[in-house]
């Protein structure tokens, strides 16, 4: 050992003993570690743009030092503007149907799985109610076009005309499409959700139910009695965990099905696709970056409020 | 008495048969909205010109034609090349994340690693927090200017906090640290041990990230909508969004484009790109039995531990 080793504070000695010592776990950390970093960590640096009347100045780090700091005002000009409220209304009322529909419906039709007599006849409609979860939005967007297309439509053409009244111009009538997005997530994502309930289900011990049934309970008892109360830790997990993303809309459902319809804006437009559509169309990137701050900030609370309830209810099954 | 009850019950505490066929009823329904849409664009992609403007589209083809799956296959040289930029995409995408994911996974799952909860919350950290999409588009089109290049389809999505998490529950369920231990005896270090031990138990982990991983990068349209303006670097997805917009712009465009018009008209348009969206379908279908078989365990342990 020489002068210079000893000099070293205690701390960064320490650090290099674990990091000798765990070099392979290093190693192997190492590649997720740069991913990371440029995935995730330096864009982090970049909320500072959202305080910044953002000039590009020779390259990304410049650009953002040299900006002139503006404090507050790209928020306030977001605020200012009535989409502000429209698209975080948007953005809140969607995604808490989503999750009362992901819940209610998913659950129905796992415990309904459950109790068909042919098991390979519940294989096959789990597989069929669990495709559309493999399909992209973009694909899903052609399904929709495919029903809702203004000229050649099947909904317009074999049901609305054949009927004798006039076609609808979907596209344009903003009337519809809280019904039509909600219609898409749960087409999408309910077989998805019933499998995995379903998952829970098929590990509650047969024991239980063969001991009501003895004692004569009958189905619905026992659904009620046995099945709800042991998926409700499931339930309230995946709910909690939703209700932490609600301030985070589905850029694909909302961007992709409308087909980025300005019509449609006041009922399909969130803050993703807002913050997509500020950053491109007007180029006025500190607010988009203002609003895309808002939205992160407002999200790391709620997924916080969320996981500390999570941690109160089973430590375990907390995100962190 | 007991008898009795259970006869009652019917068979092994069974439902009634009237109650079977109620809910056989109800699943069938489902079964038929699940499925309707995609049988409905199969019809199109089948469906001649003619037909689709006399009668609009309709789930049973008026008067069948190929034409659609012939313009694709000889006239949609784009269609092709964004058909292999999805496959490069893919088979690249998943080998490397895979491998990403499966080393970050493994020391936090090991519970002689005493910085795991550090390293752990590093990954987690980013399912809460981000900088938002602008810094997030600017470090890939002005610090590292990968935007218009294969890689910016692949580098965005190599790490993912979640897989990680699945991953690690994984090794922690199926790989018992006795096993480990004996192999640090025997003298092997941690990577013999990972690559030679761990591995191999997990290969039912490494099946479910590898199709997450899959999935993720074949249904991606979102990186080629922010990064990509170059038409050789669209992916199918992109692509198909491409078509929709643009048929569409073209189709209710005022005089100046009816010249476009006229040639887009000779064009089996409406079924081809049907014939599109039912070709960028194809493998996962083919690859769904695998699919469905590894989600589920996937998820049930994702769930599990959320």
């Amino acid at each position: 050992m020489n002068a210079t080793d000893l000099s070293k504070p205690r701390p960064f000695r320490k650090l290099l003993k674990g990091v000798r010592t765990n070099i392979a776990f290093i190693a192997m950390l190492l590649p997720g570690l740069f991913v990371l970093l440029i995935n995730n960590y330096i864009p982090m640096f970049g909320v500072v743009i959202a305080f910044k009347r953002y000039r590009f100045n020779k390259d990304f780090f410049t650009s953002i030092i040299t900006s002139e700091w503006i404090g507050f005002k790209n928020f306030e000009f977001f605020f200012k503007t009535p989409q502000a409220y429209e698209v975080t209304r948007n953005t809140i009322l969607y995604n808490l149907v989503f999750i009362v529909l992901g819940v209610v419906i998913p659950v129905m039709l796992a415990i309904a799985l459950n109790e068909l007599l042919n098991k390979k006849l519940s294989n096959f409609y789990q597989s069929i109610m669990f495709l559309p979860y493999f399909l992209s939005w973009i694909v899903v967007s052609y399904l929709a076009y495919s029903m809702l297309s203004i000229e050649n439509g099947f909904i317009n053409r074999s049901i609305i005309n054949a009927l004798g009244l006039e076609s609808i111009n979907w596209y344009s009538e903003p009337r519809y499409w809280p019904f039509i997005l909600t219609f898409f997530q749960v087409w999408k994502y309910t077989g998805y959700n019933a499998v995995v309930y379903h998952a829970a289900i098929s590990g509650i011990d047969s024991e239980y139910y063969e001991a009501a049934a003895i004692d004569g309970a009958t189905k619905w008892q026992q659904t009620k009695f046995i099945t709800i109360p042991l998926l409700q830790p499931v339930i309230i997990i995946m709910t909690l965990l939703a209700v932490g993303r609600i301030f985070n809309a589905d850029f694909g459902l909302f961007f992709n099905v409308p087909k980025d319809s300005g019509a449609l804006y006041s009922v399909t437009d969130v803050i993703d696709t807002y913050v997509f559509r500020a950053l491109r169309n007007s180029n006025s990137v500190g607010m988009a970056a203002a609003s895309g701050l808002y939205q992160a900030v407002v999200g790391c609370i709620t997924v916080f409020t969320a996981n500390f309830i999570v941690r109160k209810i089973d430590r375990d099954k907390a995100l962190f | 008495m007991m008898s009795k009850i259970l006869k009652k019950q019917g068979k092994l505490n069974q439902i009634s048969a009237t109650g079977n066929i109620l809910l056989n009823v109800l699943f069938i329904v489902i079964t038929i909205v699940c499925m309707a849409p995609v049988l409905l664009v199969l019809s199109i992609s089948f469906s001649s010109e003619e037909a689709i403007r006399h009668g609009g589209y309709s789930f049973i083809p008026q008067e069948l034609s190929l034409k659609a799956y012939d313009y694709v296959l000889k006239a949609g040289d784009a269609i092709w090349r964004a058909y292999g930029v999805s496959i490069f995409v893919t088979v690249v995408g998943t080998f490397l994340s895979l491998a990403i994911i499966c080393m970050y996974a493994y020391p936090l799952s090991r519970s002689s690693f005493k910085a795991k909860g550090f390293f752990s919350f590093l990954a987690y950290f980013t399912m809460i927090f981000g900088g938002g999409l602008v810094p997030w588009i600017m470090v890939y089109t002005r610090l590292f200017k990968i935007s218009n290049s294969i890689w910016i389809l692949i580098f965005p999505y190599l790490m993912n906090a979640w897989f990680v998490m699945i991953m690690r529950t994984f090794y922690k369920t199926s790989v018992p640290e006795s096993i480990i231990e004996s192999a640090r005896i025997d003298g092997a270090g941690e990577f013999r041990t990972f690559l030679v031990i761990v591995l191999p138990l997990s290969k039912a982990g490494l099946a479910t990230i590898g199709l997450f991983c899959t999935l993720v990068y074949w249904n991606d349209w979102y990186l080629p909508l922010m990064f990509v303006t170059e038409r050789k670097f669209f992916n199918i997805q992109y692509l198909m969004y491409q078509t929709l917009v643009s048929i569409q712009y073209l189709t209710s465009g005022s005089a100046q484009f009816s010249e476009a018009a006229v040639v887009l008209a000779n064009l089996p348009t409406e079924s081809a790109r049907m014939a599109i969206a039912i070709i960028s379908i194809g493998p996962i279908v083919l690859a769904y039995p695998f699919f469905r078989k590894y989600f589920v365990k996937g998820l049930t342990i994702g769930a599990v531990k959320g």
